[in-house]
C-alpha cells in the first residue's frame, strides 16, 4: 500500500473508534421520525419533504463532520505529538497530509453511504416504490460529497498552521462566502465603481462557489440535471482540492514543530 | 576510517521570539560532534540545554538555522535516511484508540516487511518490552510507563541501525529502567548505535561509551562519563543524633545542619575519619554515612561559577 | 468523594430537581402569557422579507420552504377552528414559502383558494379566507411562471377568474392555456369552451369545484370543495323549486307553503331533499330555502 494510503486507513480507523459514526444514530432517528410524522403534517408532498429533509441532513451532518474533524486533522497530531514519531519514519510531509485528507474523505464517504441507505428506506416507507427520478437523489448526494471534499480540504489547509477555534471560523467563513458567491458576483454588476468591481470579481473567482453543488431542490422536485454539470462539478472540486493540498503541503513543509 | 554513524557539523538553531519576531534566542550553538558505529552515546545537560533540540533537528522536525548533519553518510534532509533510524520522543503519546498491537503494526507498515514478518516482529517486540498481555488494550488506557515501553518497541521494531532516544527512562519504574537498560545493551551487542539524551547521570555512567555535555545550547565537553564526573571531588555526608544522656560536642553542632533531632555534616573524603573519631568521642549515634554524588546541576552550577570552560574538557577523539 | 457526601448530593438532587423543573415550567407559562399580549406577527414570520429569508437559508431553502409550508397549514387551521379570525399573515407566509421554493405547487394552490375566499363574520360556520383575490391571482401567476409545464396552476387561475372575479373571458383563456400543457386532462379544453359560451352557471361551477376536489390531497381544500358542491346543488334545487312555486302560483293563485303541496299538485314526484338529506321548506313569497336544521351552508354572494 502507498504511504498516504497507510496514513489514510489509520485516520479512518481513528475516526471510527472515536465514535464519529454515531452521528448516524441521530440521522436515523430524524429520518424515522420524519417518515412517520410526514403523513400527518404535509399531506400530498411526503416524498418531497423526505427528500428535502434527508438531503439537507446529509449535507449539514457532513459539513459539521468535515469542519470539526478537518480542523483537527493536523493540529491534533502536532498537539499530541503523535506526529513526531511518524515523521521519523520514511514518510514525506506531503504524503502525511494527503493521507490524513484521504482518511477523512473516506470517513465522510462511508458516513454518507449509510445515510443514503437510510434516506432510501424512509422513501420506501413513504412512497412504496422507486421511480426513475430517484436517480437524481443519488446525483444530489454525489454533489454533496464533492462539496464536503472541498470543505475538508479547506479545513485541512487551516489545520496546518492554525488552532482549531480559528480554523473553524475561517473555514465556516469561507463556506458561507462561497454559498453567497453568486451574490458577490452580482454586486459587481450593480456598480461601475472600479474599487468595488475588481475586488468583488476577484473574490468571486477565488472563493469556491458552493452554489454549484446544490441540487437538493432539483432532486426533491425531480427536475433535470444536465450531464455537463456532472463532470464540470467533479473537475471543479478536484482542481480546487489539488490546489488546497499543494498549498497545505507548502505551508506544512516550513513548519518547525517545537 | 569508517563513516561515523552520526556526524554533526556546526549545527545551529535560532528561534525568533518577541512580538515582531525581532529578537533571537539561540537554542543550539554551533554543535559539532561525531558518534561512531556501535557506540552508546549519551547527550547530557540540564533542562533547556538543547538536547531535545538536537534530536528534533536530526529527525527533521525542526530545521537548522545553519550547519549540517549526516546519519550513516546520508543528510538529514534525505527521507530515505529514516529507513535506518528509530526514534523515541520525549514523553511519547500515541493514538488514543489504537491498541498496542495496532500501533506497532501501523508503524511497521512504513518499512518493507511482508505481512507475516510484520506480525512476527510485532509480537516479538511486544514481548521484549513486556507488553504481550496488554497488546490488545487501547493506548488511552496505558500508564506512562507502558507508553514509554511501547514507544521503545516502535523505535526498534524495524531493526534500525541508529536509534535515537529522548529521555528513555522517564516514567519507568525500577524494573522498567532495568529492562530498558538491558535492551540498550542488547542493541549495542548487535552492533547498533544508540544516541540518547538524559539528565540523569547514573544512567549515562552505566550505559554510555561516551557522553556529550550540553549547557545553554553549547557543547561543554565530550568524553567517557568517568572523565567528566571525575572533575569534582567526592564528599561524604554523615547523619547522626545524640544518644540519651550524652551531649554532643558544641563544635560538632556548629558545623552541622539540624533537622529535628538529626544532624548532618558534609566533609571531604580526607576528613571523614577524623569526624568519625569526634562522633565516637561523644558517643553519638551514627545514622548513615554515604558519599555525595555530584549531580549534573551541581556540576554546571560550579561551571557557571567558575566562569570559564572546565579545564578538564576533553576534545573529540578520532579512532 | 466519600460515601456520605455522595448520598447527600444525590438525595438533594432527587428532591430539588423535580421542584426546580416544576418552577421553571410554571414560570414559562407566566412568560408565555405575558408575550401573548405582545404582537405575534413578528414571531410567526421571524423575518418578513422573503429574499432575506432565502439568503439566510444558506442553500437549504428547499427544506425551509417545507417548514414554512407546514406553518401555513397550521396557521390557517388554527384560525379556522377559532372562527371569524382574520388571515393577515397568510399572504406573507405564502410569499416566503414560494420564494424559498418556487416549485412548491401545493403552496400556490392553497393560496389560490384560501387567499381569495371572503372574510366571514364571527360565529359563522362558513369557511373563510383572507379575502384578497388580487393577491391570490398574483401568487398563482407567479406559480405559473415558475412552473410553466404544470397545467394544474392554470386551472387554479381559471378558477379564480371564474368563481371570485366573474371574469369569464380571462377564465376561459386560463383554461385554454392550461390545456396546451403536457399531460393536461381533457376537461380543461372543455371548460374553456363552456365558460366562453355560457359564463357562470351551476353546471360549470359544479364541474370546476369537482375538479378542485379531485385534483388535491389537501383535506382542508377537499372539505371546502365538498361544502361548495353541496351548496351549489342546494342552490340549484332552490332555483328549480322557486320556478315551480311561480308556476304553482300562476295556476293555483298563491305561493305554496311546503313542498308537499307541490307534490300533491303534481309538480314533483317526490319530496325533494337537500344534499344532507333534509327536506326543503318554503318561506314567504314562494322562496324555497334549506331546512333550519340542515348542515348544508350556502355562502353569501
Amino acid at each position: 500500500m502507498s504511504v498516504p494510503g497507510i496514513v489514510a486507513i489509520n485516520t479512518f480507523r481513528e475516526a471510527v473508534r472515536d465514535r464519529v459514526l454515531y452521528n448516524l444514530v441521530f440521522f436515523a432517528l430524524i429520518m424515522i421520525g420524519a417518515a412517520i410524522l410526514v403523513g400527518q403534517i404535509s399531506i400530498g408532498i411526503e416524498r418531497l419533504v423526505i427528500v428535502n429533509l434527508g438531503l439537507t441532513a446529509i449535507s449539514v451532518f457532513g459539513l459539521v463532520m468535515s469542519i470539526f474533524i478537518g480542523v483537527g486533522l493536523v493540529y491534533k497530531e502536532i498537539e499530541k505529538r503523535t506526529l513526531y514519531t511518524l515523521l521519523a519514519k520514511p514518510i514525506r510531509r506531503w504524503q502525511f497530509l494527503v493521507g490524513k485528507y484521504g482518511g477523512l474523505l473516506l470517513t465522510l464517504t462511508v458516513n454518507t453511504f449509510f445515510m443514503a441507505l437510510g434516506l432510501a428506506a424512509a422513501l420506501f416507507y413513504v412512497g412504496r416504490t422507486f421511480v426513475r427520478s430517484d436517480a437524481l437523489i443519488l446525483v444530489a448526494i454525489y454533489f454533496i460529497l464533492l462539496e464536503l471534499a472541498l470543505v475538508t480540504a479547506i479545513a485541512l489547509f487551516f489545520s496546518c498552521f492554525s488552532t482549531p477555534m480559528l480554523s473553524t471560523l475561517f473555514t465556516l467563513g469561507i463556506y458561507v462566502t462561497g454559498v453567497f458567491a453568486t451574490d458577490i458576483r452580482n454586486i459587481a454588476g450593480f456598480t461601475s465603481n472600479g474599487a468595488i468591481v475588481y475586488p468583488t470579481r476577484f473574490l468571486y473567482y477565488v472563493v469556491p462557489n458552493f452554489h454549484n453543488f446544490n441540487a437538493i431542490g432539483l432532486a426533491a422536485h425531480g427536475g433535470q440535471i444536465p450531464f455537463a454539470l456532472f463532470w464540470q462539478n467533479t473537475a471543479y472540486a478536484a482542481l480546487y482540492v489539488a490546489l488546497l493540498l499543494i498549498a497545505s503541503a507548502a505551508v506544512f513543509s516550513y513548519r518547525n514543530f517545537k | 576510517m569508517s563513516t561515523p554513524a552520526i556526524e554533526i557539523a556546526g549545527l545551529t538553531k535560532d528561534y525568533k521570539i518577541g512580538f515582531w519576531h525581532r529578537r533571537r534566542r539561540r537554542s543550539l550553538d554551533n554543535l559539532t560532534l561525531q558518534v561512531e558505529e556501535g557506540e552508546i552515546f549519551g547527550c547530557l545537560g540540564p533542562n533547556g540545554a538543547g538536547k531535545t533540540t538536537t534530536l528534533k533537528l536530526l529527525m527533521g522536525l525542526i530545521f537548522p538555522t545553519s550547519g549540517t548533519a549526516h546519519i550513516r553518510g546520508r543528510s538529514i534532509d534525505d527521507v530515505e535516511m529514516h529507513r535506518e533510524i528509530g526514534y523515541l520522543p520525549e514523553q511519547p503519546y500515541f493514538y488514543d484508540y489504537l491498541t498496542a498491537r495496532e500501533l506497532l503494526d501501523y508503524y511497521a507498515r512504513f518499512s518493507d516487511f511482508s505481512a507475516t514478518e510484520r506480525r512476527e516482529r510485532v509480537e516479538h517486540y511486544l514481548a521484549k518490552v513486556g507488553l504481550t498481555t496488554a497488546g490488545n488494550l487501547q493506548l488511552r488506557k496505558f500508564s506512562k510507563g507502558m507508553l514509554q515501553r511501547v514507544g521503545l518497541a516502535q523505535a526498534i521494531l524495524h531493526d534500525p541501525q541508529v536509534i535515537f532516544l529522548d529521555e528513555p527512562m522517564s516514567g519507568l519504574d525500577p524494573i522498567g529502567r532495568r529492562e530498558a537498560r538491558d535492551i540498550i545493551l542488547e542493541l549495542k551487542k548487535k552492533g547498533r548505535t544508540v544516541f540518547f539524551s538524559t539528565h540523569i547521570l547514573s544512567d549515562a555512567e552505566m550505559l554510555c561509551d561516551r557522553v556529550a555535555v550540553l549547557h545553554q545550547g553549547k557543547l561543554q565537553g565530550v568524553g567517557a562519563p568517568a572523565e567528566i564526573v571525575a572533575i569534582e571531588a567526592h564528599t561524604t555526608e554523615v547523619f547522626f543524633e545524640a544518644r540519651n544522656g550524652h551531649a554532643l560536642a558544641p563544635c560538632l553542632i556548629e558545623r552541622a545542619t539540624q533537622t529535628g533531632k538529626r544532624y548532618r555534616i558534609e566533609v571531604p573524603e580526607a576528613d571523614l575519619y577524623p569526624l568519625m573519631d569526634q562522633l565516637r568521642d561523644c558517643d553519638a549515634r551514627v545514622l548513615s554515612v554515604a558519599p555525595v554524588r555530584p549531580t549534573l546541576e551541581d556540576y554546571f552550577f560550579r561551571l557557571v561559577d567558575k566562569s570559564q570552560a572546565p579545564s578538564h574538557a576533553v576534545e573529540v577523539r578520532t579512532k | 468523594m466519600s460515601r456520605p457526601s455522595q448520598t447527600r448530593v444525590v438525595w438533594t438532587a432527587v428532591f430539588a430537581l423535580p421542584l426546580l423543573f416544576a418552577s421553571v415550567a410554571a414560570l414559562q407559562t407566566r412568560i408565555d402569557a405575558q408575550t401573548r399580549k405582545q404582537s405575534q406577527t413578528q414571531e410567526m414570520l421571524l423575518l418578513s422579507s422573503p429574499t432575506v429569508v432565502k439568503k439566510l437559508s444558506l442553500g437549504y431553502d428547499s427544506l425551509l420552504a417545507d417548514v414554512y409550508w407546514t406553518r401555513v397549514v397550521q396557521y390557517y387551521g388554527e384560525r379556522l377552528v377559532k372562527g371569524g379570525a382574520d388571515y393577515d399573515l397568510l399572504w406573507p407566509l405564502l410569499d416566503i414559502t414560494t420564494t424559498l421554493d418556487p416549485k412548491l405547487v401545493v403552496a400556490y394552490r392553497f393560496g389560490a383558494i384560501f387567499l381569495s375566499l371572503p372574510h366571514v363574520p364571527p360565529g359563522s360556520n362558513l369557511v373563510g379566507g383572507a379575502g384578497r383575490t388580487d393577491l391570490a391571482v398574483e401568487l398563482v401567476k407567479r406559480g405559473i411562471a415558475a412552473n410553466p409545464e404544470n397545467w394544474v396552476l392554470d386551472s387554479d387561475l381559471g378558477f379564480l377568474y371564474y368563481w371570485q372575479l366573474k371574469d369569464y373571458k380571462n377564465a376561459s383563456a386560463a383554461y385554454l392555456d392550461g390545456s396546451t400543457k403536457p399531460k393536461a386532462p381533457q376537461w380543461l379544453k372543455m371548460m374553456a369552451a363552456r365558460v366562453a359560451a355560457k359564463g357562470g352557471s351551476f353546471e360549470n361551477s359544479s364541474l370546476i369545484w369537482s375538479e378542485v376536489y379531485a385534483s388535491t390531497k389537501n383535506p382542508q381544500i377537499q372539505k371546502l370543495a365538498w361544502t361548495m358542491l353541496r351548496a351549489l346543488r342546494a342552490q340549484d334545487d332552490e332555483m328549480h323549486l322557486d320556478e315551480l312555486a311561480t308556476a304553482y302560483r300562476k295556476r293555483i293563485g298563491r305561493y305554496p307553503t311546503s313542498t308537499a303541496e307541490l307534490l300533491n299538485a303534481g309538480y314533483l314526484t317526490k319530496i325533494p331533499v337537500d344534499p344532507a338529506g333534509h327536506p326543503y321548506v318554503f318561506g314567504a313569497e314562494g322562496k324555497s330555502r334549506l331546512a333550519p336544521d340542515s348542515p348544508v351552508v350556502i355562502p353569501p354572494k
